[in-house]
Formats: C-alpha cells, sequence, structure tokens
C-alpha cells in the first residue's frame, strides 16, 4: 500500500460528528441507558435489562397505539398523496394564477401546529364554532368530544387540511420541471390525459413522490400536537396514538424506564418502515428507467 | 400541399411572425433558416397546429385547416430536446404514436422494425431512451416521426443538441430517410451549411417574416435582398458601401471595382457591395480578379480552413481561405475579389438585377 494518509480530513468531519453527536448520538445514548434502568428517584438507578421492553410488547395498550398509528399513516398517505398530486396536476404551469396558487397552497404551512389544532377546536365546536355549529343545525350528529368517529375525521380532516400542501408544492415543483416539449409532442400523438399522466408527468414526479411519501409518513406516524389540543387523545383512549402515550408515560407518570423503551420501539418501527418505502420506490424508479 | 396564406402571430404586443405566406409542395425537403428568435419555431407550431394564428389561414390539399387541433392534422414533429416517453422502450416510444393510431399487432410490429433499421436502433429496441447516448435518442424520436407516416413531418432544429460529428453523421443519413417517404418535411436550423447540405428549398427568415422562399441553392447565390444575403452567411457576409461612378464602384475615388456588365445600365450613386467570404481569396482566382489590400487583425484555424479577419477601409471582412495561413495581427495581406461573385444591392436593401446576375454566376 502506497496510499498516503492524511489525518488533516478529521478536521473537516470534526464539525459535523460534534453537532450529530450533541443532537442526535449523545441524546439517542440516554434513552438506551434509561431503557435497561430503573429508579425511585434520587438519581439512584438499578439494572433492569430487557425488562421494560418485554413488559412494552407484552402490553395491550401499547399494541393498541401502535395499530392506530399505522391506520391513521395509511389513511393520511391514501388521501393525502393522490388529492396533492391531483391538485398540483391542475395547478396552472405560467400566468399570475401560480403565484397566487402558490401562496394560497404554502399558507397553511406557515400555521404552527397548535395554532391549527386550536383553530380546528374552536372550528368543530358544537356551540360557538362554525363548523360544529353548523352540522348540529344540519342534524348531524358532530360531537368530537364525545364521538370517536367524529373525533378521527376531526384529526384526519384537520391533518389533510394542514399538510396535502406538502405534497401539492412538492409535486408542482415536479411537474413544472418537465420541459413543455413534451406536452407538445404528446398532444401531436393524440396520446390521452391519462398517457399523459401515465407515461410524462409521473414519471417525472417519482423522485419527488418518494420524498413526499417519506415525509408524510414520518411527519403522520409521530402525530402529536393537533390530536393532544384537540382531542386531548379522547374520548377514552380512542386517538392516543403513541407518541401521546409516551408523553403521558414519560411526563405524566415519569414512568422514564418503560418511556425510554417505547421510544425507541417507536423509533425503529419509524425507521423500518421508512426504509421499506425507500427501498420499494427506489426500486420501482430504476425499473421504470428513472 | 400544405399552404400558408397571409399567417400573421401576435403574442401580447409582440409579433412573431409577420404576413407569412408559403407553399409547401409534397414530397419535398424544405428548409426554415434563420437566426434564433426569427420566429422559426412559431412557424413550426403554427403549422402543427399548436397555435392558432392571429390572422391569416393554413390550408392542407385544398382544406382549411386553421384551428384544427394537431392531432387530427396528421403531423409529426421532432423537437430540439431528446423528447422521448421515459419509462417505455425504444421500441414501445417508435410504437406509440401507432398505438394511439388503433393499427394492428402485426401491423406496428412490421412498421417499428424498419423506422428501428432505417434509423440504425436495431440492437437497442428493448433499451430505455435515457440509458441510450444522445444520438439514439434523437434517432428514436426520428424514428417515431417517421413510423406515424404524417403529411407533414416538422423537424425543429432537431440536430442542435447533438455533438458535432453525431450531427454530421445525422444530416447525411436525414435526406436519404426523407427521400423514401412522400411526406413534407420542414426543417428549421440556424446554420446555412446545414441548408446548403439538405438541399431542397430554403425559406430565410428574418424578424417573424420569410424574406425569400425557392430552391437553396437559388436562394443562396441570389439572394433577393441584404438579410437574406446576411442570413445566409456563414462567416458573416462581407460587405461595404461603394459609390458607382460609370463602370467602376469606388470608394473615396481611390479603389475601385468593375461594374458586372449584367447591371451597367444602374444609376450611379451609393450601393451596397456584398460578397461570401469564400469568394475573397489570397490569390487570384480567375483573371479579372480584383486585389485590395488590408490589415490582418486575427486569424482563426478551423482544421483544414482559416479565418482571416481584416480590415478594410473602416469595415471588417472575413477571408475563408482553405489551408493553413498564419498571419501575425496587423501585417497587411494582398486579397483577390472575384468581380463576378458580387451582391449588388441598392439603397433600400434590394439586389440588383439579381436574376440576371445569378444566371451569369
Amino acid at each position: 500500500m502506497d496510499r498516503t494518509w492524511n489525518n488533516k480530513a478529521w478536521f473537516l468531519v470534526l464539525p459535523v460528528l460534534l453537532l450529530v453527536a450533541f443532537s442526535a448520538i449523545i441524546p439517542l445514548m440516554t434513552v438506551v441507558n434509561y431503557s435497561v434502568q430503573d429508579t425511585f428517584g434520587n438519581n439512584v438507578f438499578f439494572w433492569v435489562g430487557v425488562e421494560w421492553f418485554e413488559e412494552l410488547l407484552h402490553s395491550p395498550r401499547f399494541w393498541q397505539a401502535l395499530l392506530r398509528n399505522l391506520i391513521f399513516s395509511a389513511i393520511i398517505l391514501a388521501i393525502q398523496i393522490p388529492l396533492g398530486v391531483f391538485i398540483a396536476l391542475n395547478m396552472p404551469r405560467r400566468g399570475w394564477g401560480v403565484s397566487v396558487c402558490l401562496v394560497l397552497m404554502a399558507l397553511p404551512l406557515l400555521i404552527p401546529w397548535n395554532v391549527v389544532g386550536t383553530i380546528w377546536q374552536v372550528f368543530g365546536r358544537v356551540d360557538i364554532g362554525l363548523l360544529g355549529y353548523t352540522l348540529a343545525r344540519l342534524g348531524i350528529n358532530y360531537n368530537y368530544v364525545q364521538d370517536p368517529l367524529a373525533a378521527w375525521v376531526t384529526v384526519i380532516v384537520m391533518d389533510i387540511w394542514h399538510w396535502t400542501s406538502l405534497v401539492v408544492l412538492l409535486c408542482y415543483a415536479g411537474l413544472v420541471s418537465i420541459p413543455d416539449a413534451y406536452f407538445q409532442a404528446a398532444k401531436i400523438d393524440g396520446a390521452s390525459r391519462w398517457s399523459v399522466f401515465r407515461y410524462i408527468q409521473l414519471p417525472k414526479m417519482n423522485r419527488v413522490l418518494l420524498i413526499a411519501v417519506l415525509l408524510r409518513f414520518m411527519d403522520s406516524f409521530m402525530i402529536y400536537t393537533e390530536p393532544f389540543v384537540v382531542t386531548g387523545g379522547g374520548p377514552g383512549n380512542e386517538t392516543t396514538f403513541l407518541s401521546i402515550d409516551l408523553v403521558k408515560m414519560a411526563i405524566g407518570q415519569f414512568d422514564v424506564g418503560p418511556a425510554a423503551a417505547m421510544s425507541l420501539v417507536y423509533f425503529l418501527i419509524v425507521l423500518l418502515v421508512c426504509w421499506v418505502f425507500y427501498t420499494v420506490m427506489t426500486n420501482y424508479g430504476e425499473e421504470s428507467g428513472r | 400541399m400544405l399552404e400558408l396564406r397571409n399567417v400573421s402571430k401576435l403574442v401580447g404586443a409582440e409579433t412573431h411572425i409577420n404576413d407569412v405566406s408559403l407553399s409547401l409542395e409534397h414530397g419535398t425537403l424544405n428548409v426554415l433558416l434563420g437566426p434564433t428568435l426569427s420566429g422559426k419555431t412559431s412557424l413550426i407550431r403554427l403549422m402543427a397546429g399548436l397555435d392558432k394564428p392571429t390572422s391569416g389561414s393554413i390550408w392542407f390539399d385544398g382544406h382549411n385547416v386553421t384551428g384544427v387541433a394537431p392531432q387530427k392534422r396528421n403531423v409529426a414533429m421532432v423537437f430540439q430536446q431528446f423528447i422521448n416517453y421515459p419509462t417505455l422502450t425504444v421500441y414501445e416510444n417508435i410504437a406509440s404514436p401507432l398505438r394511439v393510431a388503433g393499427v394492428p399487432r402485426a401491423e406496428i410490429d412490421a412498421k417499428v422494425r424498419r423506422a428501428a433499421e432505417l434509423m440504425r436502433l436495431g440492437p437497442y429496441l428493448d433499451r430505455l431512451p435515457l440509458n441510450l447516448s444522445g444520438g439514439q435518442q434523437q434517432r428514436t424520436a426520428l424514428a417515431r416521426a417517421m413510423v406515424k407516416n404524417a403529411s407533414v413531418v416538422l423537424l425543429d432544429e432537431p440536430l442542435a443538441n447533438l455533438d458535432y460529428k453525431l450531427r454530421e453523421e445525422l444530416r447525411t443519413e436525414l435526406p436519404r430517410i426523407f427521400a423514401e417517404a412522400g411526406s413534407i418535411f420542414v426543417y428549421a436550423t440556424t446554420e446555412p451549411m446545414e441548408a446548403l447540405l439538405l438541399g431542397g428549398r430554403t425559406a430565410t427568415l428574418s424578424e417573424g417574416r420569410v424574406t425569400q422562399f425557392g430552391p437553396t441553392i437559388e436562394v443562396f447565390r441570389r439572394p433577393v435582398d441584404l438579410i437574406t444575403a446576411r442570413t445566409f452567411a456563414d462567416p458573416p457576409l462581407n460587405t461595404i458601401v461603394l459609390n458607382k461612378q460609370g463602370d467602376r464602384f469606388v470608394l473615396d475615388g481611390e479603389v475601385g471595382l468593375p461594374v458586372p456588365r449584367e447591371i451597367a445600365g444602374i444609376a450611379d450613386g451609393p450601393y451596397t457591395i456584398g460578397f461570401q467570404p469564400h469568394h475573397l481569396s489570397l490569390t487570384p482566382m480567375s483573371a479579372d480578379a480584383v486585389a485590395l489590400t488590408a490589415r490582418v487583425v486575427v486569424t482563426e484555424i478551423s482544421g483544414s480552413e482559416s479565418f482571416i479577419h481584416v480590415g478594410f477601409a473602416d469595415v471588417r471582412w472575413v477571408i475563408l481561405a482553405p489551408g493553413v495561413h498564419d498571419f501575425e495581427a496587423d501585417r497587411t495581406v494582398e486579397m483577390f475579389v472575384d468581380p463576378g461573385r458580387l451582391l449588388v444591392f441598392d439603397r433600400d436593401g434590394r439586389a440588383v438585377g439579381a436574376t440576371t446576375l445569378g444566371k451569369a454566376a
């Protein structure tokens, strides 16, 4: 080996290593540390091994919350991705309409999570909320505080209202990067609207769609603020997602050990599902030539 | 026959096409020659039906097709960018217009294979376009236009984005392919050389107007006005304003060029004299060649030719000389003009006696 080693390179990598260490590795290791110990306060810890993990995986409360999360994410993806693509396809490509649409689309994204929650909480109230009052007067039994279905619908509609824009903006960016000549060529060929979508627009949106699916999955799977503000996890435990349960456990009951075990499992699930999405979609993308 | 009658296209306040009338015959290759923004693409888009003219009408074989949608016009088009369906194989790309038209499977297969053979794409039929070279991608697009058997085939600078070698290769192939089909071909280009190599008929465009339309070689040799002559010259046309006095064009009463016999009768006064760079020579080309002295500004060597930029009186000229010449700047050279090759334009830029002069040349 006549390769020369230059140790100066470490100095260039050091800032990133430090940043990642303080923002990710050290906090994560603290959680790992908690997850294998028990405490009775006063900073005295006992080694308990994998007891918390065993307890967690045998707890119906965890499995129910996980199931709720998966159903919620599935619904969110199933609605937001097609809806986002549809809206992006129908946005103007040029002219004054472009900026109007972009601003309208960006508005929900600019509102903080808890404010979105508060808006919808008030909006949906039967006594003073515009939506709740109107529905009540129309004779529809809508009460997100008591009715689990109404609570779910509220949280889902709220999330769609808040986050579909992100999918729209990503897809739109992908769409406008397609040269006009493609559409003219398709027009001359007499290709149908569907063919244009299937063979020109969809392949060109592949990459941004992957990003949209990943972002929307991660965000919806880790949803916390909106249901916390609107339903507080209720009625009963009907909208208690993993994140809400986790906070109850860690902050409410101060069960640091079980909460740490749960966060690790939670983290691994998100990582695993993202990896699956990424692998499947990039493989599909390569097969289809992008 | 594709006919444009007094077609104009305005976009906002800008005139993209200004009162163009053209008629293109079946089985001909028609070159649209003009610099960028001269209206080539706008004209092609109008012919394709992608745009509607602001005024005027477009006729095809005696039918008014103004405003008829492109898919109903039986046109094919190839763009400057390589446009293919990214997720379809080369085979499926070529087959796509036939599938839309609902052609039977066996016929599609035969046509695709024939077009692929013509375009030398045989080994790549199962590949995806983006995994091919630029030339192969553009040949796929050309094959797609060919199989359609369209009555009008529009090519908008199809070779502009290819590298030099590939461009030369495809340029020699295209006329051969054109000759096989009986369609009306329209080929837009910015390069005079390309127009000459393709042959056929040429329409020169300038600022949205067709300045001249006729057999390519004729337009090149006998431009009707100064704008056409400038459009059809690369390197740029050499020009100078000279005064006609009797049988000579003179500058400050000194240097003089003989007035060609064919136009000897024109009135005295100022005329713009133009000639192609390859009609300026370092050696006398005929007995009556006129010798002039000029100062060298810079010499560019391009393979076996040299572009010698010279200053003559107060104008810049280019001599296109065969062979490699490496003149130092500021030295003087003797150059020769063939008076038989002069293009003479009057004060309004119209060619003087263009027809008779052309016949002599």
